[in-house]
């Protein structure tokens, strides 16, 4: 309870989960506040004509249409559930693979646990983006192969602290007293070793959710991730490239196909960098009593 | 200790390998065809009819098991030979060692604020934990960390150029591009803003600077938060362990204390995370240098991707993967000399 209590009494956690709870509703209510036009596949943003020129927000198009007349409005709401979907998607699988891997690593120790953590290093010397990149390509353009490309290479953090957590956590008392009681390794390791270990995984998945949005919205920009068309709000924002300079008279006439699918990643990002934030505050025992 | 900088040393060429060995596997998902421009020296050879292309793959053996490619592969790298890159129009190795020093100068200018002011900061949130500046800090923090670089860049861009004309995007106007590539301007680094004071010429300085300012600002925008939060919370621990209480009690003045005593302790955890802000610079240098038009090694690497041009990409990932090992190795070294509790075995 107290746990509850400590998120919800301070102001940027509160802010954090109130704009994570706008973005659940959107994402829940999209069919009703955005009709798909194709109701087989509903994340493909109708298309008003086929003129490159963007047009401003009207009563037609709320938000304005993008390059190539896209609906910017039915690509903000629809992207909402795909940033729910490769966020929770990437992060959850990445953890998962660290989780697994790093448990054995641990269990086993040795030899194993040598090679495994090597493993670990050569991943960790691929720089991320590059890496997932590489991979993107390999596969082909879509959003499900740049989100496997990007599964690929995020697992390592999590194998890594899931390992030093149960080798920290293999030492203390009660783990000793449960040996002594007769319980057998994997009992000891599923009932006593990683429940207490998954703490700072947990905050690592709520810290990392946003920076996966990130990820897949960058290889989608750099025309690796969604199939054009798609409501993706990195893609959407590459759709704008070509329109930063605006037209003879007016420099900003096209700021709206930057704005409108910039504004939802960024705050996003935020609300779950705010409450991985808090999260981390309120569970990690190092910070408890500091404030 | 002597030993043990020995062990990482002999453990280098295990780690290198094993990158190779991950970005080899990689390429081996594509088909033969894709994989011929890694063997070619002469780029004409790639435009022949699909017979023709299809004996060069019985030739160059790209049918065999994959280990007995892999070797072959890596015989070539180690002649360096890294193969034609299509999409920059020139061989892989030659193209890395022409754009490095745009995306170094890049990275340099961006790492300086982003070290130097993060640090600073850090300190200042916790000293001062929960007054105004460690409110603001966090929550500028927090905000610049969930802004995607491209989302940045491109806002930046609008205002600054859309609507100001102030910073154009490039590396060089079109005049200045003029000296620097004519006869009379010795290029001694690559480096724009170097070269320009080395010839004594202010005007091209002026230009390059003017291009660099806007990467610079979204290259260090996106990535100080790491520096500045892991500061705080080092500091945070330090202002709390007894030796600073003894310093205080002992009448010295809460400046010696905060950056005699505590600072050095504190900036100790900070130095680990040097190769952790080299890899997020990387990343940010791929996207920065896409959206800015600064022809380095990222936009270089970002090209090749959408290209398909392999082996652009793979003389790019294995340049990376090297720079961060031995970043890494420097590193570890570092903080063991710096800190005499860590003992290396």
């Amino acid at each position: 309870m107290w746990i509850l209590k400590k998120l919800f009494t301070r102001p940027l956690s509160i802010a954090g989960f109130l704009l994570l709870f706008c973005f659940i509703v959107v994402a829940v209510i999209a069919p009703w506040i955005a009709p798909p036009q194709y109701p087989h596949q509903p994340y493909r943003i109708p298309r008003d004509g086929y003129w490159a020129e963007p047009k401003p927000p009207s009563a037609a198009h709320l938000l304005g249409t993008a390059e190539g007349q896209y609906d910017i409005f039915y690509g903000v709401v629809w992207g909402t559930r795909t940033a729910f979907r490769v966020g929770l998607v990437v992060t959850l699988s990445g953890c998962l693979i660290g989780v697994f891997i790093g448990s054995i690593a641990a269990y086993y120790g040795g030899f194993i646990d040598e090679i495994l953590m090597r493993i670990v290093d050569i991943f960790y010397t691929l720089p991320f983006l590059v890496a997932a990149m590489v991979l993107a390509v390999v596969l082909g353009r879509s959003l499900e192969n740049s989100m496997l490309a990007l599964i690929c290479f995020t697992w390592m953090g999590y194998a890594r602290v899931i390992r030093s957590e149960i080798l920290r956590i293999r030492e203390i008392d009660y783990t000793q007293a449960a040996r002594a009681l007769g319980a057998g390794n994997l009992r000891i390791l599923v009932r006593h070793i990683i429940p207490n270990a998954l703490y700072p995984v947990f905050v690592m998945v709520s810290m990392n959710i946003g920076s996966m949005v990130i990820a897949v919205s960058t290889l989608s920009f750099l025309g690796l991730g969604a199939e054009l068309g798609y409501a993706d709000w990195g893609q959407m924002i590459s759709l704008a490239r070509n329109w930063m300079l605006g037209s003879a008279g007016d420099a900003a006439a096209y700021w709206f196909t930057v704005v409108c699918p910039g504004v939802p990643i960024v705050l996003f990002v935020l609300s779950w960098n705010l409450v991985g934030d808090a999260l981390r505050d309120v569970l990690d025992p190092r910070m408890r009593g500091s404030r | 200790m002597i030993a043990y900088i020995v062990r990482r040393l002999l453990l280098l060429p295990v780690v290198i390998a094993g990158v190779s060995v991950l970005i080899f596997s990689l390429m081996m998902l594509m088909s033969p065809f894709s994989r011929l421009a890694l063997y070619v020296r002469d780029p004409d050879a790639l435009k022949q009819g699909p017979e023709e292309l299809a004996e060069m793959v019985e030739a160059l053996g790209l049918n065999d098991p994959a280990w007995v490619q892999y070797t072959r592969w890596m015989n070539e790298v180690l002649h360096g030979n890294f193969g034609w890159s299509e999409s920059a129009r020139q061989p892989v190795l030659q193209a890395i060692t022409r754009l490095l020093p745009a995306s170094a100068e890049l990275t340099l200018y961006a790492a300086f604020p982003v070290v130097f002011i993060g640090i600073w900061l850090g300190k200042k949130a916790a000293v001062y934990q929960d007054m105004a500046i460690d409110h603001v800090t966090r929550v500028t923090a927090i905000v610049g960390w969930s802004f995607p670089t491209f989302v940045f860049g491109i806002l930046m861009l609008l205002l600054f150029y859309g609507m100001h004309k102030w910073f154009p995007p490039g590396r060089l106007s079109l005049w200045a591009s003029r000296i620097v590539y004519s006869e009379t301007f010795t290029s001694y680094t690559g480096m724009h803003t170097v070269d320009a004071v080395l010839n004594g010429d202010l005007r091209v300085l002026g230009d390059a600077l003017r291009h660099l300012v806007l990467p610079v600002i979204t290259l260090a925008y996106v990535s100080w938060a790491l520096i500045l939060r892991l500061m705080r919370s080092s500091m945070l621990e330090t202002l709390r362990q007894d030796y600073i209480i003894t310093a205080r009690s002992k009448g010295l003045s809460e400046r010696v204390v905060v950056n005699r005593h505590a600072q050095r302790n504190a900036l100790l955890p900070v130095t680990t995370v040097a190769g952790l802000m080299v890899a997020n610079l990387l990343n940010g240098v791929v996207v920065t240098e896409t959206i800015f038009n600064f022809r380095g090694l990222g936009a270089f690497a970002a090209t090749a991707a959408v290209q398909l041009d392999m082996p652009g990409i793979l003389g790019f990932s294995l340049f990376n993967g090297v720079l961060l090992v031995v970043t890494n190795l420097v590193v570890d070294i570092l903080y063991a000399s710096f800190d005499p509790r860590v003992r290396l075995e």
